[in-house]
């Protein structure tokens, strides 16, 4: 389903207050190509307290079974901000220079 | 029953808020509009509401609280004047933008600077294309019954939009009047209860509210909210009738008084048109044909319903309390004039400024007024198209 309205709908087809009868749609919005730096995990180190995937605004750290751990980062939502390696109680993220999630590090792109 | 009681503006408008008993009031106090917030603040302490009352720290903050209560689902009101009313501008726009019916009574002071308590109409005129719904009150009992109805208004299903209730700052808010004060049980049954559309607290059906708007989709919405404004123009007329059938007195976007066979018609707004009233009286008592016409509802603008009202006369004055720097002429005029040239009516009209920060409108004032309508119709040449009233010159 279509969580957002066809780029031809007209102005009496769309709900009122410019609201979007669906929730969710964010996720079709892509902020990837804004990423000059991209965030990398030291997973020996993580103790997944899960800060970095509640903090980050995009919803871009991915999890699986309450962990982050070996998990990637959405290539297409990230958008480099570093608010993730900002909050971590452990310092375990760096942000790397360069948009390119490297496919050696636990951060290439992974798309739900 | 209802019962007839000697109150000030304020005390009429906490009041008709004590009856409609919302769900949320958020407010921030500033002269002349703290006693409306005071006193309600009073009926929240004393558990005569069940109203969640958030002080808060600036009007902005205020506005903001509302949207976000009135989005969330609830029935929301509000209090303020002047600085204040400019402090929520940014928020205004997203109310009306989100289509939430959020009732504001705006109490009219001038806006600084120099700085000024006291009546004028820059405060709201500054708004005027905020998207909000505005009534303004000739005295208390309109104070009183245009809250009632500016709930009901707002809230009518083709509407959601916010409404301000305008009254004069000190000349209503401070004044005592008799008035006609329903019954709560009549007053809650007339209101009704909320009918939340789309609220966000729903989190059996969620949607997505204020989302990023580009030139993909932006220009769409904004036509759809041009929408809203001629239902607007039907409910203020429903609801005042609808107000008349229960309470006895009924409501319009316009009051005609002794219109009908007026050769000279003065337009005006607010408080000024019970002076303006007497004026009027006086001079028919002199076999002058005069005429008032006053603007209740200024947005939705009436200017088919203006253009009808001016047909038959020979000359017409607009009396503008603000000025519209840099504009040809005051917002009143400028839009009665527009009214006219839309619906194919000309008629020499003058413009008169008066009561900038509260400086006092006197008979003499409007009879000089009258007088020069009947020099341009006698001439046929328009006067000054500006000119003022009660000014030093
Ligand atoms: S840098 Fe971190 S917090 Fe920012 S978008 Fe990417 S994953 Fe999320
Ligand atoms: S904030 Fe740091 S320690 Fe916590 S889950 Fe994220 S990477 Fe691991």
């Amino acid at each position: 389903m279509s969580r957002h309205y066809p780029p031809d709908a007209k102005w009496h087809e769309m709900e009122r207050g410019g609201i979007i009868p669906q929730a969710g749609n964010a996720t079709e919005y892509t902020v990837g190509g804004w990423r000059n730096e991209h965030p990398v995990r030291d997973n020996e180190c993580c103790i997944d307290c899960l800060f970095c995937w509640i903090y980050c605004p995009d919803v871009a750290v991915h999890i699986k079974d309450e962990s982050v751990k070996y998990q990637g980062f959405s290539s297409d939502h990230c958008k480099g901000c570093g608010i993730c390696a900002a909050v971590c109680p452990k310092d375990c993220i760096e942000m790397v220079p360069g948009g390119e999630f490297q496919p050696d590090e636990p951060g290439q792109s992974e798309e739900e | 029953m209802g019962k007839r009681v000697a109150l000030e503006g304020n005390e009429a408008v906490a009041e008709a808020m004590r009856q409609i008993n919302p769900d949320v009031v958020a407010a921030y106090p500033i002269t002349p509009s703290t006693e409306i917030v005071q006193n309600f603040a009073q009926f929240v302490s004393d558990g005569q509401v069940d109203t969640n009352f958030v002080a808060v720290e600036s009007e902005h903050s205020a506005m903001s609280a509302c949207l976000a209560a009135a989005v969330a689902g609830g029935r929301v009101m509000n209090a303020t004047s002047a600085n204040g009313l400019a402090l929520m501008w940014e928020i205004l726009y997203i109310v009306s933008s989100m289509r939430q019916p959020v009732i504001l009574t705006v109490v009219n002071r001038a806006l600084s600077g120099n700085i000024n308590i006291h009546c004028d109409h820059s405060d709201s005129m500054g708004a005027r294309d905020t998207g909000w719904v505005q009534i303004f009150a000739e005295d208390v009992q309109e104070a009183y019954d245009n809250l009632l109805q500016a709930v009901a208004i707002g809230e009518s299903m083709d509407v959601r939009l916010p409404v301000m209730s305008c009254l004069d700052g000190f000349l209503l808010s401070h004044s005592y009047e008799l008035l006609e004060v329903e019954s709560d049980e009549a007053v809650r049954e007339w209101v009704g209860p909320y009918k939340p559309l789309n609220p966000m607290l729903d989190i059996s059906d969620p949607k997505t509210f204020g989302p990023l708007d580009l030139y993909d989709y932006y220009f769409e919405h904004k036509r759809s909210q041009l929408d809203a404004y001629p239902p607007a123009k039907e409910a203020i007329i429903a609801e005042g009738k609808r107000f008349g059938e229960a309470f006895g007195r009924e409501y319009g976007l316009l009051e005609e008084f002794m219109t009908e066979d007026a050769d000279f018609v003065m337009v005006a707004l607010g408080s000024t048109c019970g002076a303006i009233r007497d004026v009027v009286q006086g001079l028919r008592d002199n076999g002058v044909k005069a005429g008032l016409l006053k603007v209740r509802a200024f947005r939705p603008f009436p200017a088919e319903e203006i253009a009808a009202a001016l047909q038959g006369a020979s000359a017409v004055a607009v009396l503008d309390r603000s000025a519209s720097y840099g504009a040809h002429a005051g917002p009143l005029y400028a839009e009665v004039t527009s009214a006219l040239y839309s619906y194919g009516k000309q008629v020499p009209t003058n413009n008169y400024i008066y009561g900038l920060g509260g400086r006092e409108i006197l008979p003499d004032d409007l009879e000089q007024a009258f007088g020069d309508l009947q020099k341009v119709a006698e001439s046929g040449q328009p006067a000054e198209p500006v000119s003022f009233l009660g000014l030093r010159e």
